[in-house]
C-alpha cells in the first residue's frame, strides 16, 4: 500500500456520545453544503452485513475477546475507508464522517486494548483536517437515550464486558468510560468542541462558521471541478 | 521452555500466567510439505504420550465463513484482508492456542503471524504497521520453516494440484497475466520476505528438498531437544 497521498478533498468528522446529536447536525451541514454547490458526501459508522453476521455468531457463542472486537470493527473501517472514504477524498470531496476512529479508540480503550496498538491499526486512515466533538455531559446524553426508548445492542450498551446483567446499567456505565477515552482525546488530537448543550440551530451556525472559515468552500464548487 | 509472553504486551483479559505447553511452528510455502510434517509429528508425540493441539489459518469460526467468501469474491483491498486474517488469527491464539498451552499441550501451528506477514509484506503493506499489528502474538518455542527451492516448488505443487492456485500465484497483484510466470515471481517475493523476517526472528531454516523420512527426522530430532528442556522445566519445585 503506498505512503499516503495529499488529496483535494476534506475530511471532517464528527464525534460525540450517543445522544449529542451528531447526525441531526451532520445532515444539516450536509443540506447547507450541497445548497452551497459543494460536492459532499457523508459516510455513516455503519457496520456492514458481513460484520453484523459475524458479530451475531460471535455473541452466540462467546467467542469475542476485546482484541478480536477490535479487529473485526478494524476490517470493516479499512473496507469503507479504502472503498469509498478515502476515494472521495483523492476525487476532491467534502466527506463527512459521522463517527470516525475516535470511536473506536474510545470503544476498544475501554475494553483495555493498547491505546498505542490501537493508533497503530488505525494509522492507515487519514486524521481528519477538522473533527468536531459535540460535548455534552454524560447524564444529558443517557438522559435523551432513555427518553427516545431506544433499543439497546448488546454491544453498544457494552454487556459483553460484563459490568452490569442489567442492560440499562451497563450502558449507563459504559458510556461513562466512553465519555472519559473522549475526554482524553481532545487535546491529543486537537478536537474542534461544540457545545451540545445549545440549541440545534446555535450549534449549526457554530459549524457552519468553523467551516467556512477553516475551508476554501469555493475549491468544493461545481465550477471549481474543471 | 514455555511461551509465556508475546512480542509486545499482550492482548487484554488474556491470563498468560502458567502456560505450560509448548509451541511450536511449522512455515514454509505451500506444498513445502507443512500439513504433512504436522501429521506426522502429532501422531509421534501422541505415541509418546504428549497432548497435541492443532492450529492454523482461517480456522476461526468468529470470521472463518467471511475469509472464505472474501477469498472466492476477491472484492477486498490487501488492508481488509490483512485485518480479517489477523482477527482469524487472534480468535485462534485466545481460543484455541492459550487454552491449549494452559492445559500443558504441545501445540503445533500449520503456519503462524509469519506466513501472514510475508503475504502482506509482498503486497506493499508498511513493515512497522504489519508488525504492530501481530505484536501481541504468543513468541514460540520454536518455528521451522520448510524451505524448498522454487523449481522443486513448482513441481510439487503441479503434481500436487494439478492446476495453479489464484492466491498461491499472487495473481490479485498483476505481476503478470500469465499464471505460470506470476506464480515464479509471486513465490520468489514471498520467499525473499521470508528471509528478512528470519533475519528479524531467527527461525530454524529446514532443507525440505529431501525425502519426506528425512525431514521428519530432522525435524524429530529438533522436537526431542525442545522436550527435554520443556520436562526439565515441567518438574514440580
Amino acid at each position: 500500500m503506498s505512503a499516503k497521498k495529499p488529496f483535494a478533498g476534506k475530511l471532517i468528522a464528527f464525534e460525540g456520545l450517543d445522544g449529542s446529536g451528531k447526525s441531526t447536525q451532520i445532515n444539516l451541514v450536509q443540506r447547507w453544503l450541497a445548497g452551497q454547490g459543494c460536492r459532499v458526501f457523508h459516510s455513516a459508522w455503519e457496520s456492514s452485513e458481513m460484520v453484523k453476521e459475524a458479530l451475531r455468531r460471535g455473541r452466540k457463542q462467546q467467542l469475542f475477546t476485546p482484541t478480536t472486537f477490535s479487529l473485526l470493527y478494524a476490517t470493516d473501517f479499512a473496507d469503507r475507508y479504502e472503498h469509498q472514504i478515502l476515494p472521495m477524498l483523492r476525487g476532491g470531496f467534502i466527506v463527512l464522517c459521522d463517527r470516525y476512529i475516535f470511536t473506536s479508540f474510545a470503544r476498544d480503550g475501554v475494553r483495555g486494548c493498547d491505546p498505542a496498538w490501537l493508533r497503530e491499526l488505525y494509522g492507515f486512515a487519514h486524521i481528519p483536517d477538522i473533527t468536531f466533538y459535540l460535548d455534552l455531559p454524560l447524564h444529558m446524553a443517557l438522559d435523551r437515550v432513555f427518553r427516545a426508548r431506544q433499543q439497546l445492542n448488546y454491544f453498544e450498551a457494552g454487556m459483553d464486558i460484563g459490568l452490569s446483567q442489567d442492560i440499562q446499567e451497563s450502558y449507563r456505565l459504559y458510556q461513562g468510560r466512553v465519555f472519559d477515552q473522549y475526554m482524553s482525546m481532545i487535546n491529543e488530537f486537537d478536537f474542534t468542541v461544540i457545545d451540545a448543550t445549545r440549541n440545534i440551530h446555535e450549534q449549526q451556525e457554530q459549524l457552519r462558521e468553523q467551516l467556512a472559515t477553516r475551508i476554501d468552500l469555493t475549491a468544493f464548487g461545481e465550477k471549481a471541478a474543471s | 521452555m514455555s511461551p509465556n509472553r508475546c512480542f509486545q504486551s499482550p492482548p487484554p483479559d488474556l491470563d498468560l500466567s502458567r502456560l505450560t505447553g509448548l509451541l511450536i511452528v511449522i512455515e514454509g510455502p505451500d506444498s513445502s510439505g507443512r500439513s504433512t510434517h504436522v501429521g506426522l509429528l502429532t501422531k509421534w508425540l501422541e505415541q509418546k504420550g504428549y497432548s497435541v493441539v492443532q492450529t492454523g489459518l482461517r480456522r476461526s469460526m468468529l470470521v472463518g465463513p467471511e475469509l472464505d467468501q472474501a477469498k472466492k469474491g476477491n472484492t477486498l483491498s490487501p488492508r481488509t484482508m490483512s485485518l480479517f486474517y489477523a482477527t482469524d488469527f487472534y480468535d485462534q491464539m485466545e481460543n484455541v492456542l492459550v487454552p491449549a498451552l494452559h492445559s500443558g499441550a504441545v501445540a503445533l501451528a500449520d503456519r503462524y503471524i509469519f506466513t501472514l506477514m510475508a503475504r502482506d509484506l509482498v503486497r506493499g503493506t508498511e513493515p512497522a504497521w504489519i508488525e504492530s499489528l501481530y505484536s501481541r502474538a504468543l513468541v514460540a518455542d520454536a518455528v521451522f520453516y520448510l524451505k524448498v527451492p522454487l523449481p522443486t516448488l513448482v513441481m510439487r505443487t503441479l503434481h500436487a494440484h494439478g492446476r495453479l492456485d489464484y492466491w498461491e500465484s499472487g495473481m490479485d497483484l498483476g505481476l503478470s497475466r500469465d499464471w505460470f510466470d506470476s506464480f515464479l515471481q509471486y513465490q520468489r517475493r514471498l520467499n525473499d520476505e521470508f528471509m528478512k523476517l528470519h533475519g528479524k526472528f531467527n527461525f530454524d531454516i529446514i532443507n525440505a528438498n529431501r525425502s519426506v523420512q528425512t525431514i521428519q527426522k530432522d525435524l524429530r530430532g529438533r522436537v526431542e531437544r525442545l522436550l527435554a528442556s520443556f520436562n526439565s522445566d515441567a518438574q514440580p519445585g
